[in-house]
């Protein structure tokens, strides 16, 4: 074995590469309980952008079984151009966006929504948000402001975002699951996170961490 | 190389991947250190980053992984099983598809009960009024050809007569025989031949 083989039998991403590649041949070899190894590291980002796509529970949960149950049929398909986690994530999103268009949900934000906005976007001016300790994640208000920005975000910056930053997708990976450039990818992801940035800094940089909230005109004590 | 503040918040994304081109990041670096709205913009795009890429910003909804598995489960085709699963497949399957014939088939359809001749009464009008004599189980209109006991002959009200048991007589009363509307009721059912086969008896 070369060298450089033997490095890239070292890669981690390799190394999966190769034991789904062993998977998908088992499963076409009709093992289907293979199907649930496959899946598993991918059950929740699937979810997540299912969520990203339609901004609802029940939905994304429906949607993301359908996607596996859809990329389990359709497995001989797969034929390795795209990872499988890449083929899976635009399995979901097309299914989701079907979902989206059945709802009749924001119909016209999605007819204009794929544009990529032209111009620089300019962040707002506030004073340093300090580093916000990992710790902030354990209380709900602070997962529920967070849920509350992204939601705000319009589809096209917030499937992005939920890809490449929330599940770590590559841009690459990214641009094939949303079907777009990885340019696009790259001007919607700065612009959802200048604009989560805007969203969150008020709060987070110290409104909601260190001061309780009191009516307007009322006292605490 | 110098930049400005617009130049950084274009490139932070890439700067943030570590994507920037070594001589422009340098050039960033050291706008960011003089610049305290860029030095921000920075500092609050890395706590995004953050605190968004942690599992817990997004919360799965509580047995999703098991209510997913189970309707996999459900709607997944057994394992195949090579020659052996196919033998019994066919096997199953001419089963079924016997079952389904002889379902379908005469032999397993609803008879008539009883001989024409011994076939009850049905649509009998309550007020109408029949001969009957004791030796014989039909009932008759009075005039009736079949009548041979005359002299034992009684009218009875027809729903008497069947209630003790007597049939309609198939000459005289044939539409009121009882399989005849059997056999209309196999008309009905589609089963056209043994309807036939009954007529010609």
């Amino acid at each position: 074995m070369t060298l450089a083989g033997a490095a890239s039998l070292a890669d981690p991403a390799q190394i999966i590469l190769k034991q789904e590649e062993a998977l998908i041949r088992r499963l076409c070899d009709g093992e289907n309980e293979v199907f649930y190894q496959l899946i598993r590291p991918y059950e929740r980002r699937v979810y997540a952008t299912a969520f990203a796509v339609l901004r609802n529970e029940a939905d994304a949960e429906e949607v993301a079984q359908e996607a596996f149950l859809k990329a389990f049929k359709h497995i001989r398909q797969f034929r390795g151009e795209a990872r499988f986690s890449t083929w899976l994530l635009h399995i979901t999103v097309n299914e989701a966006r079907m979902r989206r268009r059945k709802n009749h949900a924001e119909v016209m934000e999605a007819m204009v929504d794929y544009q990529d906005d032209q111009g620089t976007y300019i962040p707002r001016d506030f004073a340093d948000w300090r580093e916000i300790p990992s710790e902030t994640l354990e209380r709900h208000e602070i997962r529920q402001k967070l849920a509350e920005a992204l939601e705000s975000l319009t589809q096209k910056y917030r499937e992005v975002f939920v890809l490449r930053d929330m599940q770590h997708v590559s841009i690459e990976d990214t641009a094939k699951a949303l079907g777009i450039t990885t340019a696009s990818v790259k001007t919607r992801l700065l612009r959802a996170r200048l604009m989560l940035r805007d969203l969150l800094a008020p709060g987070l940089g110290g409104d909601w961490i260190s001061r309780p909230h009191f009516a307007k005109g009322s006292k605490p004590w | 190389m110098v930049v400005n503040c617009e130049h950084v918040w274009r490139e932070i994304t890439d700067y943030l991947e570590g994507e920037v081109d070594p001589v422009l990041g340098t050039a960033m670096e050291e706008h960011i250190r003089e610049c305290k709205r860029c030095s921000a913009v920075l500092q609050g795009t890395r706590n995004v980053v953050e605190l968004f890429g942690d599992e817990r910003a997004l919360e799965i909804p509580l047995g999703f992984s098991q209510r997913l598995h189970r309707r996999l489960e459900a709607q997944m085709p057994q394992r195949r099983g090579g020659a052996f699963g196919w033998m019994v497949a066919f096997a199953a399957a001419g089963l079924l598809i016997a079952g389904l014939a002889i379902g379908r088939s005469s032999a397993f359809s609803q008879p008539p009960m009883r001989s024409e001749h011994a076939a009850p009464a049905v649509r009998l009008p309550s007020d109408l009024m029949v001969v009957v004599y004791d030796d014989g189980k039909t009932f008759h209109r009075p005039g009736c050809d079949v009548i041979h006991d005359k002299a034992h002959a009684r009218m009875i009200p027809a729903s008497e007569a069947m209630r003790q048991g007597f049939v309609p007589c198939v000459r005289c009363m044939k539409e009121y025989s009882g399989a005849r509307a059997n056999l209309r009721d196999l008309i009905d059912q589609d089963r056209y031949e043994i309807a036939e086969a009954l007529e010609r008896r």
